[in-house]
């Protein structure tokens, strides 16, 4: 679809001769939703439907990969009874009523779409309904108590039928829609399509190179540019060779941004081989131009050793570990160490921006919209009313299209030039301009009683924390220096250990530092979790068994014992190893099992098999989720044995996939998921998969050879001193 | 000025002898399904067909295709005559992509596999693709699309 024709489609969707347009303002109770008909303001309409009963429902979330395209339109029409197949996704516009409640934003983060979702779709899918009972049932003048629906159809007590497209060629949508209660809604037993797999409304296009991303949008008089950046963020241009770049084939402009320098020009490769051949030398020393990972390392490890250096923060406690420590019949003690990692989301970052002096429209796929729109407006000065960010597909997101900045460079460089602009960056500019899985150093303590349960914790993690370069410092102040997303599972809320107490010590290094899939689970579970099977071991205890023991919740149970069947444990294949762990994230479990070989001689760990059992609460979409958690223990997989960037002098150092390797099809494992239901309501996904993971390879080479492993990524490096030491 | 045929259409182009045919595919021809990835031949996301052989057109200077013939994955969604190729279908079927920006490269690498190995094994697969980099670890089931490709071929 050419750009033109969406905002085509999109005043086609308002000004669309006839049918019922609704306006449902999400997170609102329901009575004071107000319908606004198809007034202008019906920019925000949820929903549409046409006299021929096709029917639009639109998506809030940014879609990039995990479903939600799909799965959110879906729950609001399971509650609206609509046929599916006469439904229509269209991607929605930024827009107030579009905002995911959890966030009060169009923000798509941390697993958290379904969830924020799931009430108010549902709400406002049985608000359409009742609209439409009631209007049939005012037409055949019987009670609306004594019509019921099958998908798009109203049937009266004497077997009467109007299809909701009949509906909508007669009724009115109320001034004010009717309210619906939570009791209202379908008991999750009748529902008629969540639950069973439908075929994702991205697929086909995903299959046959349909589907658009940023860079796939062309306008007429479009510009090309591209950004080199600021190894470290605060740096500025001292010089430059301007001229030298700005003579060279098809380049028209040369500009200092302030946190980098644009080269804008005719083409991608000419825009390419000009950025190639700048040499930009950078001024200014804030505290990020000093990072320096190698370094780092050991001064955050200086840091929780230091008897005298308290924490900066208590993230969480319960009970009095302090004390349960003291008095515990043995304590032990491991220091963890996990490196910065890049999210390599395979399409760079990229947008599209045409800014004039009547408005600005914007391209791109973000996983924050209202930020995306927020900032176009206040960087042309126009009305927010005036920009238009048309959100695409995202090639990838893992957390690293939460940050918005290379929107902002587009629409800079559009106003600046006046000519529409494609802004991409080369795979070495995204890498060195990545925001990173911070550098990490944890501590972690436990104490046992005489019976060898722990019934103490004590976790410390040193590292910079996120909020304050991702939020801000207004943010950072509000939360009081409690980071939520490096400390995101530090603590063990599934087993019974009554004493515990997770603590920050903040590294203010001044690095580019984001969410990154899985965020704090993917190294702190690293931590928790090798210490346990290792002390179960130690203990003789079967590792699995030993965790069950401990469940606190038959949630965790189940997961426990459904992956130890799953597997066949302990009994490995002949040369295989298993390991297993065990993670929450948010209110959602997963146990995991890896098969493992070791070659001991180069240090080289191949995952073969993992199995997972999962429960997410209550299953949507089960292919999406098995999909997701299929995705996600691959991307824990390649986190775990290969991910490392380095930081020198405040530069990252690995340039594209040949020094950032991420892992390849032929050393994939066989991946077996079973789903558990163990809630009706819907809970985390997408960052699910991964947290398990690495601490479940460590446990296996540890089982294999008596060997822990501490530090992220086992590289084969990594894996023989430890076989050697 | 250079000439060649894409997807059965003939075409010319002004690009420099040296400019990578990505580029002249993507924003001179407008045909966007086949992607940027990494520029340096370690990612497959831009994998097209020259002269029946899979390449990697971010590093394929279009003078490399003068003369030729180039398909892409616009190419064999159509079909030339009988409907997409099998692995359109496969792809859909085995819900293979996620956010979907490999999945032009690995069904291309997938079709350079299938033609010249038309029942290949597990290992056989596993090793060709290892050439196309998800970040969406959509590695299983692009293992099983292709399997079922070349069993409804
Ligand atoms: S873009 Fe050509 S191989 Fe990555
Ligand atoms: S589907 Fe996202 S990179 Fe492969």
């Amino acid at each position: 679809m050419a750009p033109n024709d969406m905002t085509l489609s999109r005043r086609g969707f308002l000004a669309g001769s006839g049918g019922l347009v609704f306006a449902l303002t999400l997170g609102v109770p329901a009575e004071e939703a107000l319908a606004q008909g198809a007034s202008p303001q019906a920019i925000g309409a949820w929903v549409r439907i046409s006299p021929d009963g096709a029917i639009v429902i639109r998506a809030p979330a940014a879609e990039m990969g995990q479903g939600v395209q799909t799965i959110v339109p879906l729950i609001l029409a399971e509650e609206m009874d609509a046929d599916w197949a006469r439904v229509q996704v269209e991607t929605a516009p930024v827009a107030e009523v579009f905002n995911n409640p959890a966030f009060r934003s169009q923000f798509t983060v941390a697993s958290l779409t379904v969830k924020g979702y799931w009430m108010p779709a549902r709400l406002a899918g049985a608000q359409v309904r009742r609209v439409l009972v009631q209007a049939a049932a005012e037409r055949w003048g019987v009670a609306p108590d004594a019509v019921r629906t099958e998908p798009s159809v109203v049937i009266g007590p004497s077997g009467q039928r109007l299809t909701y497209g009949e509906i909508a060629a007669f009724a009115r949508v109320p001034e004010t829609l009717p309210a619906v209660q939570p009791a209202d809604l379908k008991p999750v037993g009748s529902f008629r399509l969540l639950g069973r797999d439908v075929t994702r409304v991205d697929m086909a296009e995903k299959s046959s190179g349909r589907t658009q991303y940023a860079a796939d949008i062309r306008l007429p008089g479009m510009l090309y540019a591209t950004v080199a950046r600021s190894p470290a963020s605060g740096q500025r241009v001292a010089r430059m060779n301007r001229e030298e770049v700005a003579a060279l084939p098809g380049v028209t402009h040369v500009l200092d941004l302030g946190h980098g320098v644009a080269v804008v020009g005719r083409s991608i490769p000419q825009v390419f081989a000009a950025r190639e051949a700048l040499r930009i030398e950078w001024s200014g020393s804030p505290p990020g131009a000093a990072v320096d990972s190698e370094r780092d390392k050991a001064l955050y490890l200086s840091h929780l050793r230091d008897p005298n250096r308290r924490p900066d923060v208590v993230f969480s406690r319960t009970g009095d570990a302090p004390a349960a420590l003291q008095s515990a019949a043995r304590t032990l003690t491991r220091e963890y160490v996990s490196e910065y990692c890049y999210h390599a989301q395979m399409e760079p970052m990229g947008a599209v921006a045409h800014v004039r002096a009547d408005g600005a429209d914007v391209w791109t796929g973000t996983q924050w919209q209202t930020m995306a729109a927020m900032k176009t407006a206040r960087i042309t000065g126009l009305p927010p009313e005036r920009v238009r960010v048309h959100q695409l597909m995202l090639g990838g997101g893992f957390g690293r299209r939460a940050h918005t900045e290379y929107i902002d460079d587009a629409v800079t460089l559009s106003k600046e030039t006046g000519a529409p602009v494609k802004l991409l960056l080369s795979r070495a500019d995204d890498l060195a301009s990545g925001r990173l899985r911070p550098l990490t150093a944890q501590r972690v303590t436990m104490g046992l009683d005489s019976e060898g349960r722990i019934v103490a914790l004590r976790h410390v993690v040193a590292c910079e924390p996120v909020t304050p370069y991702m939020y801000g410092a207004e943010r950072w102040r509000a939360v009081e220096g409690r980071d939520v997303i490096t400390m995101r599972g530090s603590s063990l809320p599934h087993y019974t250990v009554p004493n515990q107490i997770a603590e920050h010590i903040h590294e203010m290094r001044g690095a580019r530092v984001a969410a990154w899939r899985g965020i704090g689970c993917g190294y702190t579970k690293f931590a928790l979790e090798t210490m346990v099977d290792e002390i179960a071991r130690d203990l003789g205890r079967d590792p699995l068994a030993y965790r069950i023991a401990m469940a606190a919740n038959p949630r965790a149970r189940a997961v426990l014992e459904r992956v130890r069947e799953m597997s066949g444990w302990p009994n490995a294949r002949e040369g295989r190893h298993l390991g297993a762990a065990f993670a929450e994230y948010g209110d959602s479990l997963n146990a995991t099992v890896v098969e493992i070989s070791l070659d001991r001689a180069l240090g080289r760990i191949r995952v073969h098999r993992l199995w997972a059992a999962v429960d997410v609460g209550l299953p949507l979409q089960p292919n999406t989720i098995v999909a997701q958690i299929e995705g996600g223990a691959i991307f824990g997989v390649s986190a775990a044995l290969k991910e490392e960037v380095t930081i020198r002098d405040g530069a990252v150092v690995q340039r594209n996939f040949h020094d950032y390797p991420i892992l390849r099809a032929d050393v994939s494992p066989e991946i077996e998921v079973a789903i558990l239901r163990g809630s009706d309501t819907p809970t985390e996904v997408g960052e699910l998969g991964l947290p398990p993971v690495a601490p479940a390879i460590a446990n296996a080479v540890r089982g294999a050879t008596g060997k822990g492993l501490y530090h992220l990524p086992m590289t084969p490096e990594r894996v023989r001193a430890a076989l050697a030491g | 000025m250079g000439a060649f045929t894409i997807n059965g259409r003939r075409v010319t182009t002004d690009a420099a002898a040296d400019t990578p045919l990505l580029w002249v595919i993507r924003e001179e021809l407008g045909l966007t399904g086949t992607k940027y990835g990494c520029g340096a031949a370690q990612c497959g996301a831009c994998t097209v067909h020259l002269n029946g052989a899979a390449v990697r057109s971010c590093v394929t200077p279009v003078s490399a295709a003068e003369g030729g013939t180039v398909v892409t994955i616009e190419g064999l969604a159509e079909g030339n005559g009988n409907g997409p190729h099998a692995l359109i279908r496969a792809w859909t079927e085995e819900q293979v992509a996620q956010c979907g920006y490999c999945q032009p490269g690995q069904i291309m690498a997938a079709a350079a596999l299938l033609a010249a190995t038309p029942r290949p094994t597990r290992e056989q697969i596993a090793e060709h693709m290892a050439g196309n980099l998800c970040r969406c670890g959509t590695y299983p089931r692009v293992v099983r699309a292709i399997e079922r490709a070349a069993r409804e071929a």
